[in-house]
């Protein structure tokens, strides 16, 4: 999820002067190979190892593929996981937007304790994340005794091992991203052009839908990437929160290879796993990339 | 200026709901019962000496340690002068270079744990602890490259190139002139990819074996066969240590330098 940088302004270093001051090619080259070789040994020859047979495997190529999008089954959970992370995208933007506004508004005091506050759940391990809505949603936890104390239930409702779990615990694992990504693209834009667009009669509210929000969409559109690919490809949370009758891609490639044995199986959805985040990195980072004016320098 | 009401409802909302299941964790964690409860009926810090006590938390926490900090430390190694020549060399298809160095962040952690554990494991029957080291390169590598390599961005190479005209020679002026103004690109690179390396699950799902297992890893079986106060107690301890290094981040690169 590292992979993706809020488009903004134009990079320095571009004062690239001829001759003498560039850097020989050769030079650079050594630089490059260590990281490339240990990439291709560890990384693309193992996927290659691994995938490129699922394209022959059964009785003409791609029947696997062909298969996989043909079996209701293996159907419910791939439409299962990309509904949680369209859920999940959606919260964490309608939360996570007016909180890194908020976040972005307050004074330079605030700010710093605010951001620190973001940041701790996303240094803080996701098993423990996970852990912390077991305690809450559990036969036993928090909400249920609530429910009954109060007399709305009269036996536990049975919230964790569902997809509203797994969603809320996205939601926890995602939120903090979506708000340390878009408040630092609304910090960029700054407290004048708003000032300016109050001072020519807007109020808050229009000034920040037609002012701040169009700035920031592309940080917004950044972070809403982070966010759905995340879920999509999470392990930990639907784990935990799901159960076993609520499997996701990712849980689903470890159940098919280690329980039941089908290696082919979870080559097959790990292929579809990269290619689906592939097509949404590439797809909204384009998006982003045009609505972001500033970023035409970036190229 | 006056504050918007409805803005700073959702605000404090946000912020409840990403604060308070954790203060829940922590309460938990000094429960005298055996079974977790909130509140707390009566208070106890045995959970915290069980959490000592158990062999399987002390080995796969020194392991996760190990992994974390050799991960990172190869990928600095290699990606400090592959972050220095894409910044630096006029090379072409710099671009693409860039993305294959980022590539790792494309395939899910769970896809690449798998397909090392196929091939590095059972095809070149390499040993598990180097697969899983291999595994949390992929981790760490992309944190180096992007933040040294927008550290680099800002730093003036006319800095460097004034060294190289005074006779400077280009490898003593990279150490003596380039690093020395990139340390806190590299101190941060080095701090976000630890502690992913050392919180990430999926990658190491399939890489474990006898006597390796990292920490989360050992800590999520823990939870899918325990329902005690054991886990907020580790919970609690890893909030601190988080806790711990952010103040030490703040203070040293500022907090935002952990917000990449």
């Amino acid at each position: 999820m590292a992979g993706l940088e809020v488009p903004c302004g134009e990079t320095l270093g571009r004062h690239k002067v001829n001759g003498e001051v560039e850097m020989k090619k050769s030079s650079a080259f050594i630089m490059v190979v260590p990281g490339l070789v240990i990439l291709a040994v560890c990384l693309f020859l193992p996927l290659l190892r691994v995938i490129v047979p699922t394209f022959s495997d059964g009785e003409y190529p791609f029947s696997a593929y062909i298969s996989f999008f043909q079996d209701e089954y293996y159907m419910t959970i791939f439409f299962r996981t990309v509904k949680i992370a369209l859920i999940t995208t959606a919260v964490c933007m309608i939360g996570g937007v007016p909180t890194a506004y908020f976040i972005s508004r307050c004074s330079k005091k605030w700010r710093g304790i605010l951001l620190a506050v973001s940041i701790f759940p996303m240094m803080t391990n996701s098993v423990i994340r996970s852990f912390a809505w077991i305690n809450i949603l559990g036969s036993n936890g928090i909400v249920n005794r609530f429910l009954m104390a109060v007399g709305l239930a009269d036996k536990p409702v049975k919230l964790l091992y569902t997809e509203f779990a797994i969603i809320i615990g996205s939601v926890y694992l995602f939120l903090p991203l979506m708000i340390v990504t878009v408040s630092g693209v609304m910090e960029n834009i700054g407290d004048d052009m708003m000032e300016a667009a109050q001072s020519l009669g807007a109020n808050r509210l229009i000034a920040f839908m037609k002012v701040i929000f169009p700035m920031s969409l592309p940080g917004i559109i950044v972070g809403g990437i982070l966010v759905f690919t995340g879920t999509l490809t999470a392990y930990t949370t639907p784990q935990l929160l799901g159960g076993n009758t609520n499997m996701v891609m990712a849980t689903f490639i470890y159940q098919r290879a280690m329980a039941v044995g089908d290696w082919n199986g979870a080559a097959v959805i790990s292929l579809i796993m990269i290619v689906v985040t592939l097509i949404v990195i590439k797809g909204f980072n384009a998006l982003a990339n045009r609505l972001d004016r500033r970023g035409e320098s970036n190229g | 200026m006056g504050k918007n009401k409805l803005l700073t409802a959702v605000a404090v909302l946000v912020f409840a709901f990403l604060i308070i299941p954790l203060c829940i964790i922590t309460v938990t964690a000094f429960g005298g019962g055996s079974a977790i409860t909130f509140p707390i009926d009566s208070f106890s810090l045995k959970w915290f000496a069980n959490v000592f006590s158990l062999e399987s938390f002390r080995n796969s926490f020194l392991t996760s340690l190990e992994i974390g900090l050799l991960a990172t430390v190869i990928a600095l190694l290699v990606g400090i002068p592959a972050a220095y020549a894409l910044a630096r060399s006029g090379m072409k298809g710099k671009g693409i270079l860039k993305s294959v160095f980022l590539s790792p962040t494309i395939v899910p952690g769970i896809v690449i744990g798998f397909v090392l554990y196929q091939f590095l494991v059972l095809t070149l029957r390499i040993p598990v602890f180097a697969g899983l080291l291999a595994g949390h390169f992929m981790v760490t590598l992309p944190y180096v490259i992007r933040v040294v390599g927008s550290s680099l961005d800002q730093f003036d190479f006319s800095i460097e190139e004034a060294a190289w005209s005074l006779g400077c020679p280009k490898m003593k002026a990279f150490f003596r002139v380039v690093l020395p103004n990139i340390t806190s690109g590299i101190s941060a690179a080095f701090m976000l990819a630890f502690i992913n390396s050392f919180n990430n699950i999926p990658v190491s799902m399939f890489l474990s074996g006898p006597g390796v297992s990292t920490f989360p890893a050992t800590l999520m079986n823990y939870i899918e066969y325990n329902y005690n106060p054991t886990v907020s107690a580790v919970s609690v301890v890893l909030m601190a240590a988080t806790m711990l290094i952010m103040v030490i981040v703040d203070k040293t690169l500022g907090i935002a330098s952990l917000a990449k």
